[in-house]
């Protein structure tokens, strides 16, 4: 199965990478932006075949290592 | 008789400040041995352990991810759970928070940019065996350089850095008011934990030596150590 998990700072945590590639879209007159958040994207392919599993094993990995839960969510999607 | 401290510094693929540091201790009169991240323990007998400035890991996923899972760091927290003192600098201050040391994190600096030159700071809190040399209200000249050096910290854990005197520096101009530098919470540059025997800070004082490089300032900070 592949994990696909996205890491991005928290809601109210300011994300200057987002604010500055907002400001640019801007000036390049792009109008009706409300905000750009900027995260990363981490794949992992996994040896499972069982769903539940590879949720657990997948959160699990977010929690210790993949996010740093004082400032950032994460989402999974497994497939 | 001033006390000779044993300090260990520890050494990450990435780390560049550990020379810098071991000169610093040893100018002031101290030993200190180089520790290996494989290490599984530390040297028997030493007094602190400094984890230093650099790029461990090449900065990768977050600064310090990588480095907080090496052996020596599962050493490092045993002993610091012990009551050992630990000073973290730069990456160090990064690493020790996201090993769960100190609390808080260190996100990318507002501006995006790897801010690098002397910044005044003005201590904060002093009862602590860190800053112990240096009077509250003082002005101190240190260099900085970062590009993840913007601390940030929830309302109810800054409330309770604050009552607890946790807050040991923050950027300010040479009057001692606030300035905002790099984005940090209420413009913090370093803090301690709540036992007050773990240390993290973004500025570098082993780079404040000698008044021919610019400042001394340093010194009075390390030597806090001695007390």
């Amino acid at each position: 199965m592949t994990a696909v998990i996205n890491v991005f700072l928290k809601e109210g945590v300011l994300d200057p990478q987002g604010k500055a590639a907002h400001h640019a879209l801007d000036s390049l007159g792009f109008d009706g932006i409300n905000d750009v958040r900027i995260g990363k994207q981490i794949i992992i392919k996994l040896d499972t075949d069982d769903k539940a599993t590879a949720e657990a094993e997948v959160k699990e990995m977010c929690e210790t290592l993949l996010a740093n839960t004082v400032i950032e969510d994460y989402t999974i999607e497994i497939n | 008789m001033q006390k000779t401290l044993k300090v260990a510094v520890l050494r990450f693929p990435g780390t560049n400040c550990e020379f810098d540091t071991q000169y610093a201790f040893e100018k002031l009169g101290h030993t200190t041995e180089l520790v290996w991240h494989e290490n599984e323990s530390l040297p028997a007998d030493i007094d602190l352990v400094v984890v230093p400035g650099g790029f461990s890991y090449g900065d990768y996923l977050r600064s310090g991810s990588i480095a907080r899972f090496s052996p020596v760091m599962k050493a490092v927290i045993t002993y610091a759970n012990n009551g050992g003192k630990v000073l973290g600098i730069c990456n160090g201050f990064q690493i020790l928070t996201e090993a769960g040391l100190l609390p808080g994190a260190l996100k990318r600096n507002n501006n995006l940019h790897f801010i690098s030159k002397y910044q005044n700071l003005c201590v904060i809190n002093n009862d602590n065996a860190f800053l112990n040399k240096c009077k509250k209200g003082e002005v101190l000249n240190i260099p900085i350089a970062h590009a993840d050096g913007n601390y940030y910290i929830d309302n109810e854990e800054f409330k309770k850095l604050e009552e607890n005197e946790q807050i040991l520096l923050r950027y300010s101009d040479k009057n001692g008011e606030t300035v905002v530098v790099n984005g940090s919470v209420t413009s913090i540059a370093g803090v301690c934990n709540e036992n007050k025997n773990v240390f993290g800070l973004m500025p570098h004082p082993e780079r404040a030596l000698e008044l021919i490089l610019g400042s001394e300032d340093g010194i009075r900070m390390l030597k806090g150590f001695e007390a």
